[in-house]
């Protein structure tokens, strides 16, 4: 291919700083063109409502009318007077502390005993990762019905062995931990990880600790978790920033395990059910703003989410200090 | 260890994978059997359809706009996933490969943008769809990613990195400009990385339910698969068989591009897991 490029300049003696500048001004023109649309995108996509939703925050806002400063008054209210958003709060709460963790060491589990198969580990790890891959919306559905107390399989089978099967989905104490067998259920993404790490970790480092006499929890603990600590903070920050937005899957086995759906068919009462159990934060934010229109409130509320992901997230930034760099 | 201990040892790590298989295999067999039961078998608790009522498959389809939902899922998942290429590929590249002013701070954002909730800043994205009066279309979902996506421009970058430097050099000694160097040399060598982020965003919009709720939960015309499934069940609460045909035809697309794609896949989502 012919290079539309023209041959480099006869260098000139003395180039005015004007000309300079073109030219400089030239040979980058390539380079922003490339950035551009990602720049406009992180501009009009990030900054910018990252900016406003501060604003907001301080307003009143319902899109008919223009936003009305209130000063602190939707922060007072989150703080003393919602109801609703503490319940919303400690559900959250609830899957980062125990969703989280728990996934992690499940998939740490399982991405041991594949790492020590040396036949048909490829096969094993389509088996674990494949659910991870159906529609978060597929899965809960699949699972409210096979958890669904009185029809379902799982109790049916349960009745079988001659025991009563709980209400799982419908019982307020058990729908969290029902979410959270859902969770272990698509933890592959994280077995992956997990397991290509745990591939890379030196076997050198193995013989040695035969060598010295160690059983196999000190081989986890001093050769192993070091070896992959990077990928283990990596994956326990995302999963708390996962967490902190989890909705899908709530929102969706309220409705069906409620019966009813349509979410914007009395929302209040669907989202949440049982009893507010699986009401998670951000479906409150979801309901006060796309529901009663209370953008400024919603915008509060998002402040106060992006305060805590920011503060989870200054964790890895500043340990991976490799991320912050382009370059280098 | 002694070679009895090591034997039990194999043998209870066999049995441990053997058990959890099952157990995660389970739930797609019951969903699958389901799928063809008639609706008085889903309501006892039966594990074995008798008749296999295949029919529901095609009962799926006239009870809901089921052909309508894939329309609208794959306008959704192939749209962002053509964006996301024609804005992320190049500026993934300037960030792995090109000295620039403001680098850092660029790379910077786009990592915060990556992991940031999407809640944080969705009111005022609202607002500006509301303001052009684009609430309701698949447009909300779609257009942004024609700006940039972050993970795909994070994924692209790490990919990037690992081509050696010695080709982007040789390049540009045969007078490649910055462009040429990426069209020539680096999409060639990059095919992989730029599949795993292609199929990567495909699923990720092909499986989104939030986004359609956002905006196209008031016009039914515009639901993509994954919303419609969750709504399927309100008006259809006692055909189990029907819902599970419908679950079963949302998850199969997935699951065959995984098929075909497995290998690619697999790197993908490895370099996701951090290798600065």
């Amino acid at each position: 291919m012919t290079s539309t490029r023209s041959l480099p300049r006869p260098s000139v003696a003395k180039p005015r700083p004007a000309m300079r500048t073109r030219s400089l001004l030239a040979s980058r023109l390539p380079v922003w063109s490339m950035m551009i649309l990602g720049l406009i995108g992180l501009a009009v996509f990030f900054l910018y409502p990252l900016l406003a939703n501060l604003y907001f925050s301080f307003t009143n806002y319902d899109l008919a009318g223009a936003p009305h400063w209130t000063g602190l008054r939707n922060y007072v209210y989150l703080f003393t007077q919602d109801s609703r958003v503490g319940k919303a709060a400690l559900n959250t709460l609830w899957f980062v502390v125990i969703l989280v963790p728990v996934r992690m060491v499940f998939s740490l589990g399982i991405g041991l005993l594949l790492s020590r198969r040396k036949t048909a580990r490829g096969f094993w790890r389509t088996v674990f990762y494949l659910p991870a891959l159906v529609p978060p919306v597929a899965s809960v559905v699949g699972f409210v019905f096979l958890f669904n107390p009185g029809t379902g399989p799982i109790n049916a089978v349960l009745r079988h062995l001659g025991i009563t099967g709980p209400l799982w989905f419908n019982d307020p104490a058990l729908s969290k931990p029902s979410l959270l067998l859902l969770g272990l259920w698509m933890a592959g993404d994280v077995m992956v990880i997990f397991l290509a790490a745990l591939l890379d970790v030196p076997k050198d480092q193995y013989e040695a600790c035969e060598l010295d006499g160690a059983n196999g929890w000190q081989r986890l603990r001093f050769v192993t978790l070091p070896n992959i600590r990077p990928v283990l903070l990596f994956s326990a920050v995302t999963g708390v920033i996962a967490a902190l937005q989890y909705f899908t899957e709530a929102a969706v086995a309220s409705m069906i395990a409620n019966g009813k759906t349509g979410i914007d068919a009395g929302t209040d009462q669907l989202l949440g059910y049982p009893d507010d159990s699986l009401l998670t934060y951000t479906q409150w934010m979801y309901v006060q703003g796309f529901n009663s229109f209370q953008l400024g409130y919603a915008s509060t509320m998002a402040v106060v989410l992006f305060l805590i992901a920011a503060a989870v997230m200054a964790v890895l930034l500043r340990r991976a200090g490799l991320f912050t760099k382009a370059q280098g | 260890m002694t070679v009895r201990k090591r034997v039990l040892t194999v043998f209870a790590e066999h049995a441990i994978l053997i058990a959890l298989g099952i157990m995660f295999l389970v739930p797609v067999v019951f969903v699958a059997l389901t799928s063809v039961m008639n609706s008085g078998q889903t309501l006892t608790g039966a594990l074995w359809p008798k008749p296999w009522e295949w029919s529901n498959y095609q009962r799926a389809f006239e009870k809901a706009p089921v052909a309508s939902w894939f329309l609208n899922s794959l306008l959704y998942a192939g749209g962002s996933t053509l964006f996301m290429l024609v804005s992320s590929v190049p500026m993934a590249y300037v960030l792995a490969r090109v000295r620039i002013r403001f680098a850092n701070p660029i790379f910077f954002a786009v990592i915060v943008a990556m992991l940031l909730p999407p809640q944080v800043i969705q009111v005022p994205i609202y607002v500006l769809w509301a303001h052009l009066h684009l609430v309701g279309t698949l447009w909300p979902l779609v257009l942004p990613h024609l700006f940039g996506h972050a993970f795909s421009i994070f994924l692209l970058r790490q990919f990037f990195l690992t081509i050696p430097q010695e080709y982007t050099d040789a390049a540009r000694i045969d007078g490649n400009g910055e462009w040429g160097i990426l069209t020539r040399v680096m999409v060639p060598m990059a095919k992989p990385g730029i599949a795993a982020a292609s199929i990567f965003m495909f699923f990720q919009s092909w499986n989104d339910y939030y986004g359609p709720l956002l905006y196209t939960s008031e016009n039914p015309d515009n639901w993509p698969i994954a919303y419609g499934l969750a709504s399927f069940h309100g008006t259809h609460s006692t055909d189990w068989g029907v819902i599970m045909a419908v679950t079963v035809l949302a998850t199969l697309p997935v699951v065959v591009v995984f098929f075909f794609a497995q290998r690619v896949f697999v790197e993908g989502i490895t370099l996701t897991g951090v290798k600065g």
